[in-house]
């Protein structure tokens, strides 16, 4: 699996990606993790408000920070 | 009930004299930190119902299919104000907006407010100041926020903005169907609302503490008067002193509240007070060098000059009518 965190400059985006981050640790998940940081990239996603989090090509959370129980669904855990 | 509750433990459980000077302090600052919290987490819970019910992207589509003749540019004040985000969403915000074609003005009009207006400062606002301070506040925020975008709208700076930006406005609106999806049943998003009207008390809460402490610091050691002589209403450069010495600065609407609070308390107009608000939480460093990878520095330097420019005449005409 394949996940991005859009956006890595405020607070809010440094907590989703460590969310993620422990998440996909703890469990041992098979997932590819990353950050994407430039703006031009990011608004080829079609996403208004940061950070988002995009799995598989398909951004699935927008504008705030998911839950640990919300991240354990998106990942299926 | 709050000062019932704030009584209670003060006075009850630290145990601290009500009649000394130090027992009525500590029961003030719980007191008010209770109130201020309380509200915080009202009006950021009203927030996010609007929020849910009426998303960003939903917005856009509005704006873009429909000619409002004027009308686009409240809109876009009134959802500034109502939508948190942050600094670096400002990008793809913009972005966003213009892609589809709405007009710059009325992008920078959102821009403007969405700072400009923050839930924290209103909650604040009614804390500190009671409600016809905090309408003051919200209508001048969305006068200004109005203007500032119709007359940037006006000035054509569509030639200064960066380049890949103009070319994704060039963009057709194909895709933007896909922008705002999902429907979810209420009931599965309250708990969503409450769990971030909460986790913005937290986050804001230590600046409540702060700003306060500095505030009480300040209301008992700068001495009476003193701001009276360097900012008075009776002299023509109180306001743009004001303007001037808050636009580089940044702090959180959280901490910056209770201080213009004891400027107020020490003899400062509240319309110069708001405008020093509004400068320090509205423009900012940081929210310049996130706008530069959308803008040269030469639109920066007219937006920002047009948004203090307006602040500065909010604050004589509100010091005039207050």
């Amino acid at each position: 699996m394949e996940v991005k965190v859009l956006g890595a400059c405020c607070a809010k985006c440094k907590a989703t990606y460590s969310i993620i981050e422990k998440v996909v640790r703890e469990n041992d998940l098979d997932v590819t993790l990353s950050k994407v940081t430039d703006m031009a990239e990011i608004v080829k996603y079609n996403v208004m408000t940061l950070p988002a989090v995009c799995v598989d090509g398909e951004v699935r959370i927008k504008g705030r920070v998911p839950s640990e129980s919300e991240v354990k669904a998106l990942l299926g855990v | 009930m709050i000062q019932q509750f704030a009584d209670w433990m003060v006075y009850g459980i630290f145990g601290l004299d009500a009649t000394a000077p130090h027992g009525t302090a500590v029961n003030f600052f719980v007191y008010d930190t209770i109130k201020i919290l309380l509200l915080l987490f009202l009006i950021s819970f009203l927030m996010g119902l609007v929020n849910a019910y009426f998303p960003i992207g939903r917005l856009r589509q509005y704006l873009l299919t429909h000619r409002l003749y004027g009308l686009d540019y409240l809109l876009a004040a009134l959802f500034g104000a109502i939508t948190p985000f942050c600094t670096c969403s400002s990008v793809p915000l913009f972005i966003g907006f213009v892609k589809g074609g709405i007009p710059l003005g009325v992008t920078l009009t959102f821009l403007i407010s969405s700072p400009l207006i923050s839930e924290v400062a209103i909650a604040m606002f009614l804390g500190s100041f009671g409600v016809k301070a905090t309408f003051v506040y919200v209508l001048s925020g969305t006068l200004l926020s109005m203007a500032a975008g119709y007359l940037l709208g006006k000035m054509r700076l569509e030639s200064y903005l960066c380049e890949w930006v103009r070319n994704a406005q060039k963009q057709s609106n194909a895709q933007s169907e896909q922008w705002d999806t999902g429907n979810v049943s209420f009931a599965g998003r309250l708990p969503v609302i409450v769990g971030d009207s909460w986790g913005l008390v937290k986050k804001v809460f230590p600046y409540v503490v702060i700003g306060i402490g500095i505030g009480a610091c300040m209301y008992g050691f700068v001495p009476e008067g003193f701001f009276e002589s360097v900012l008075s209403s009776h002299k023509w450069w109180g306001v743009p002193m004001a303007v001037m010495l808050a636009v580089p600065m940044y702090a959180n609407p959280a901490s910056i509240v209770p201080i213009v609070e004891v400027f107020v308390a020490k003899g400062i107009p509240l319309g110069t007070a708001i405008a020093f608000m509004m400068s320090v939480i509205g423009l900012s460093m940081p929210e310049a060098t996130m706008l530069k990878q959308v803008m040269t520095w030469r639109l920066i330097g007219i937006f920002f000059g047009v948004v203090t420019l307006l602040i500065i005449l909010s604050g004589y005409l509100f010091n005039c009518l207050l």
